[in-house]
């Protein structure tokens, strides 16, 4: 009788991980928002030009690693949202108000979790540069940097390094925002995936970089190894 | 086999969810060429490790603008050809000129999968979506957990690993009817020899802005007049 009574095994996932890297760094006017432009399964590429930013309002930009489905499927309820959200108060949302939207819809799935690995780049109410970073259940914190995704263990150590940011333990708080300028936070990030690129097998292809600043959007590519 | 949920009492109220796929077509190819899309695919469908099936259309064109593609549980294929059969009735019944073209059909194509993915019942298909509407070419593919993404060519199943490889070599923009055609070939020739559920009965179909032709069923040639196949026991006689 105990064949018959085995609890079943499932044999597919819902999951799957499509790979990339994602880096937000936030300046003092401006914020810079990457990611690779490559989708894997497995040890297979399944496309070399995949973006994996999106814009979620004029001020605020998303980029999310993970499963693919569930990173399209959190982008689409977003700008969903955020078309509402225009139609009820006749203004773009602040990039702080998307953050917490963001986390919210994240936590909204707690026990079936959107395999989405995201950092959410923009300007605040102020002007300067903010940067958000969560993981997949929606826990998220303001931080002057940040990197997610199959990269990310690579990345992050190297921009502990080259920004020196300020303990969170210190009183008063200091600000985690960098000095370096835009074309210095810009090559900085190159630098990065062009590092990561190496030993990272998901992270390759193309790098896809958001600049976000008082004038407005900008997009630049660049070659990676497509290794 | 039935998954019984906490209010079954007994035999009343069961759910049922896809938990592996029985009759099942292997790889899909499909790529974009000067005039449109081209995609090929065999003619087989398995039952496990048999050959069950060999005139399987597994490639059909959907409403004016798009071909599909499918490769994975049959059963499922017809399901979605039924969907989107409906979903294009209902497009035509509007009659305002305007018809769902291949973007939109992927995109429908992908939430279904997504959807049934979310109820843990998914649909047990690798979908090709290719087509032209208004001279702009579109190729996608859709994974059954709801993997999506669009690209100048694509492949399902083992194609992935057999046949992407000679695509990102041999492929480039513009290429001919016969050298898009020549180019399939040689990726399902690969495919027969190496991919143990493909059979030796392919249909190519074309898709371009005057419209969809699927080919007549024929064959590939193959070679097995290799040195290493003649006399194969030189090495170790046997009894026969």
């Amino acid at each position: 009788l105990a064949s018959t009574m085995t609890k079943q095994q499932a044999n597919w996932s819902p999951y799957d991980n499509n790979g990339g890297t994602c880096v937000a760094i936030a300046g003092a006017d401006y914020c810079v928002i990457a990611a690779d432009t490559r989708m894997s399964t497995g040890y297979s590429i399944l496309t070399r030009d995949y973006s994996k930013i999106c814009k979620l309002a004029d001020k605020c930009v998303m980029a999310s690693s993970g499963f693919q489905a569930d990173v399209k499927a959190l982008q689409k309820v977003l700008s969903a949202r955020h078309l509402i959200y225009q139609h009820q108060h006749n203004k773009q949302m602040s990039c702080p108000a998307m953050g917490q939207l963001l986390s919210n819809t994240l936590y909204y799935k707690r026990f079936f979790p959107y395999y989405s690995f995201n950092v959410l780049g923009g300007l605040d109410t102020e002007g300067k540069g903010c940067v958000y970073t969560y993981d997949a259940v929606g826990s998220y914190e303001r931080v002057g940097y940040s990197s997610q995704g199959s990269g990310a263990t690579l990345i992050t150590p190297f921009l502990d390094n080259q920004l020196k940011s300020p303990s969170p333990l210190l009183l008063p708080a200091k600000d985690a925002v960098t000095p370096l300028s835009e074309t210095e936070a810009i090559d900085l990030v190159k630098t990065c995936f062009a590092s990561a690129t190496e030993r990272d097998i998901y992270t390759g292809d193309k790098l896809e970089i958001v600049v976000l600043n008082a004038d407005g959007i900008r997009r630049e590519y660049m070659e990676l190894r497509k290794d | 086999m039935k998954l019984l949920d906490s209010t079954d009492s007994g035999n009343s109220s069961s759910i049922e969810r896809t938990q592996y796929p029985y009759v099942t077509g292997t790889s899909v190819i499909g790529i974009k060429y000067k005039d449109g899309i081209l995609m090929a695919a065999d003619m087989g469908a398995s039952y496990g490790s048999t050959l069950r099936y060999k005139s399987v259309e597994r490639v059909k064109p959907v409403g004016k603008h798009s071909l599909i593609g499918a490769s994975g549980e049959i059963s499922d294929f017809q399901e979605i050809l039924r969907s989107l059969d409906e979903l294009i009735l209902y497009d035509n019944m509007w009659d305002d000129g305007n018809s769902l073209g291949p973007k939109e059909v992927h995109n429908y194509l992908t939430r279904m999968m997504y959807n049934r993915r979310n109820k843990f019942d998914p649909l047990w298909n690798s979908l090709v979506l290719g087509g032209v509407k208004n001279g702009q070419k579109y190729l996608g593919m859709v994974s059954m957990i709801g993997v999506h993404f669009e690209d100048n060519h694509v492949a399902t199943g083992f194609g992935n690993h057999l046949a992407r490889p000679i695509l990102r070599d041999e492929w480039h923009e513009n290429l001919t009817f016969e050298d898009g055609v020549k180019l399939l070939e040689k990726c399902m020739r690969v495919l027969l020899y190496r991919d143990r559920s493909a059979v030796n009965k392919l249909q190519i179909a074309k898709i371009t802005e005057e419209g969809v032709t699927v080919s007549q069923p024929y064959a590939l040639k193959t070679f097995w007049n290799f040195n290493a196949f003649q006399n194969p026991t030189a090495g170790a006689e046997g009894s026969w």
